[in-house]
């Protein structure tokens, strides 16, 4: 039987469940003046529930040992014998008898591979067929033991509860799961990367040429600092230098200066800023602002002015990041509670100087939180810098020269065709784990002050 | 001898809803005027058109006329800047801003270039807090955030700020509500110390604090000046019968 098929019986069982759970305790009817403990809709999900999570439990357990049991059963046959020692080439003797087994390819590379197919259809066939028959089982039984409780005295609603909060709270785990995932096989192929090469290397290192590597000094050439420091410069200096003033100055038009009516329009505008694709920011950057910047280069006599120049690629970074500066400090700068400000105009104050001495000190903490929230943000930002700034690493700080940054160099060694075990492409895991770990302490020290800074007026 | 503040037919609006109808009033000079009536009366909207402190609220209108020192404060050549630094005001709420004690006092001076050189200020900063009755609690501590003060020593501090710049008239809109009885009694006793050097106009809900600080009481009722007189008179013997259930505790 198909997995969708069983699926299909399965949930077909679950809605039977529901229907006769729910006809049952139609039926019911309290005792004098007393409450129901349920409704029948919860007796009905109640069962269904019963019915549905043993086999999809089942289910899940199972797809993941199944392909372990078939496999030594396989091996168990006699033919298999023959089979050459582990490794490369018995891994893909049994991957092709596999295919083979299950229909999906028709002819054999190995011979050996034809030999063993029929026995990995038997066993495939039937594995699948205990697990059908289980599944089912656990669906019968689950449902038959559930409807056996359906009394006017089972307080149904409540265990219809837990199994949604239980659903929930899987649902959020999921994510915290995945993160735990992708930063272990981060650390792994970092791992890998650092038994060949020397972590001092790589992270004190200013020379970076992982196009050529000398195969005796892996080291000498992947030195990361001209990375970092391209990121930093792009990311945190010209991003941040567009970004600040324009986010600062339009969160304090629209809190302060902007009638109502102003601010109900402009400033969901400048947030759909924020929904621009980055990769339309990216080639505004590359065929717009970078030919212009490196004319005015030109023209200031700089001689190595670049057409992929750090200033381009950051200060389109820049632009992209002022809805996020933006949002953040107008949050901070309208948590100031509205008697500092009057307090400050009834002194005879400006507006401009109340802003400046009593209402921007004291959002300041959250405006701080925000902007390091917005340079996390720029340095793990990738499409912009992939198609405007430069491959090449140079440790400079001429905003006009070409500069690359960690993302942009970690898809370049991607993509290509060295294989994955090569120093060339293990770089690219131990730049994303710094990366990591770079922008996840931004965040927490950010959030941090963030979080300080509102317990300070709430 | 001529009032401190005069005003004439003043009449506020907030959008289509008319808050102050034709109030006429005066402030003495070195006196202090109680505002008292029952909440939403608009005693506090009135106090706030006397500093235009009512320009901040977008769909505020006044009509009317203010004078200060015979010049109308809504005049168009009138500088807001000029306005306040001569009427100071004291909030219902402390609101000293998060800065420190010494910051907090020097801010209105240093704004308005009152003094240059640091001797100036540390002297102007001294009698401000001085004249706030604040100066022995906190001089040994002028760098701690004034956040940190207790709500009367904040309510002093706030004092102390508005009379850095040297006002002639200091509003307060319901300056002990937020206080304990102790705290309020220093302010009261300050008032009485203040009075000698600036008009005073004092919004406040508690009539006994009405009768106690104040020469003159004016009455407010849905923005109608009831009765204006006297401390005594409106309160042994007031002339309206609104005034005297007001008084008596009838309603508010």
């Amino acid at each position: 039987m198909t997995p969708l098929a069983l699926a299909i019986i399965v949930f077909g069982l679950a809605l039977i469940g529901w229907l006769a759970a729910r006809m049952r305790a139609a039926t019911f009817r309290p005792p004098g003046h007393a409450r129901f403990t349920a409704l029948p809709v919860h007796y009905g999900y109640f069962v269904a529930i019963c019915a549905l999570v043993p086999p999809l439990v089942f289910l899940a357990v199972w797809s993941l040992t199944a392909p372990a049991l078939v496999t030594d059963t396989v091996l168990a046959t006699p033919a298999a014998a023959a089979l050459p020692p582990p490794g490369f080439e018995r891994a893909s003797i049994l991957s092709e008898a596999r295919a083979l087994g299950a229909g999906r390819s028709h002819g054999a590379f190995h011979d050996l591979a034809a030999q063993l197919a029929p026995a990995y259809a038997a066993a495939q066939t039937r594995y699948d067929w205990i697990a059908t028959a289980v599944a089912l089982l656990l669906a019968f039984a689950g449902g038959g033991l559930a409807f056996t409780r359906v009394r006017p005295d089972f307080a149904a609603r409540t265990q219809v509860e837990r199994v949604v909060m239980l659903l929930l709270l899987a649902a959020s785990l999921i994510a915290i799961l995945t993160t735990v995932g992708i930063v272990a096989s981060l650390l792994y192929e970092s791992s890998r990367f650092f038994r060949i090469v020397p972590i001092g290397d790589f992270l004190f290192g200013t020379h970076w040429s992982p196009q050529v590597i000398d195969p005796r000094d892996l080291g000498a050439s992947l030195g990361a600092v001209p990375l970092f420091w391209g990121t930093f410069f792009i990311g945190a200096v010209i991003a941040m230098a567009v970004a600040i003033p324009f986010g600062l100055m339009s969160a304090i038009y629209l809190t302060q200066y902007a009638h109502a009516a102003t601010r109900a329009w402009l400033k969901p505008v400048i947030e759909m800023l924020a929904g621009v694709p980055t990769v339309v920011y990216g080639y505004f950057a590359a065929l717009t602002v970078a030919p212009a910047v490196r004319e005015v280069g030109v023209a200031l006599g700089i001689a190595n002015a670049s057409s992929e120049s750090a200033l381009a690629a950051g200060a389109v970074m820049g632009i992209m990041i002022i809805p996020f500066v933006s949002s953040m400090a107008d949050d901070s700068i309208a948590a100031v509670p509205a008697a500092m400000r009057d307090g400050s105009l009834a002194m005879g104050a400006t507006p401009s100087e109340t802003i400046r001495r009593v209402i921007l000190p004291a959002a300041l903490p959250g405006v701080v939180g925000g902007i390091l929230l917005a340079v996390s943000r720029a340095i793990g930002e990738t499409m912009i810098v992939v198609m405007a700034a430069s491959g090449v690493a140079t440790l400079t700080a001429n905003p006009f020269a070409s500069t690359t940054t960690v993302t942009k160099q970690i898809v370049d060694l991607l993509t290509g065709e060295a294989e994955f075990d090569s120093a060339k492409t293990l770089a690219a895991f131990a730049l994303g784990l710094t990366l990591f770990v770079i922008t996840l302490a931004l965040n927490v020290v950010a959030l941090s002050v963030v979080k300080r800074y509102r317990e300070a007026y709430e | 001898m001529t009032p401190k503040i005069s005003a004439r037919d003043v009449s506020v609006f907030y959008g289509a809803k008319q808050a102050i109808d034709h109030v006429s009033i005066d402030v003495d000079r070195d006196t202090v005027l109680a505002f008292i009536g029952p909440s939403g009366c608009g005693k506090s909207t009135f106090l706030r058109t006397l500093n235009r402190m009512n320009d901040t609220v977008a769909s505020a209108r006044v009509t009317g006329e203010i004078l200060l020192d015979g010049e109308d404060i809504y005049a168009s050549g009138m500088d807001v800047v000029q306005l306040r630094a001569r009427v100071g005001m004291v909030f219902q709420k402390p609101n000293p801003f998060p800065k420190s004690i010494y910051e907090n006092v020097a801010y209105g001076p240093r704004i308005h270039g009152l003094a240059t050189a640091r001797a100036d200020l540390d002297a102007l900063v001294e009698q401000s807090l001085l004249r706030a009755g604040l100066w022995d609690e906190v001089k040994d501590r002028l760098s701690d955030s004034g956040t940190a003060l207790s709500g009367g020593q904040q309510q002093r501090l706030c004092i102390a700020r508005a009379i850095a710049v040297d006002p002639e008239v200091i509003l307060m809109d319901e300056p002990c509500s937020a206080l304990d009885p102790i705290a309020t009694a220093r302010i009261e006793e300050l008032i009485h110390e203040l009075k000698g050097r600036y008009a005073i106009v004092i919004v406040t809900h508690n009539m006994q604090q009405a009768a106690r600080v104040s020469q003159n009481t004016a009455f407010f009722h849905l923005g109608r000046l009831v009765e204006f007189g006297a401390t005594s008179d409106i309160f042994t013997n007031p002339r309206e019968e609104r005034t005297r259930d007001y008084i008596t505790g009838r309603y508010g």
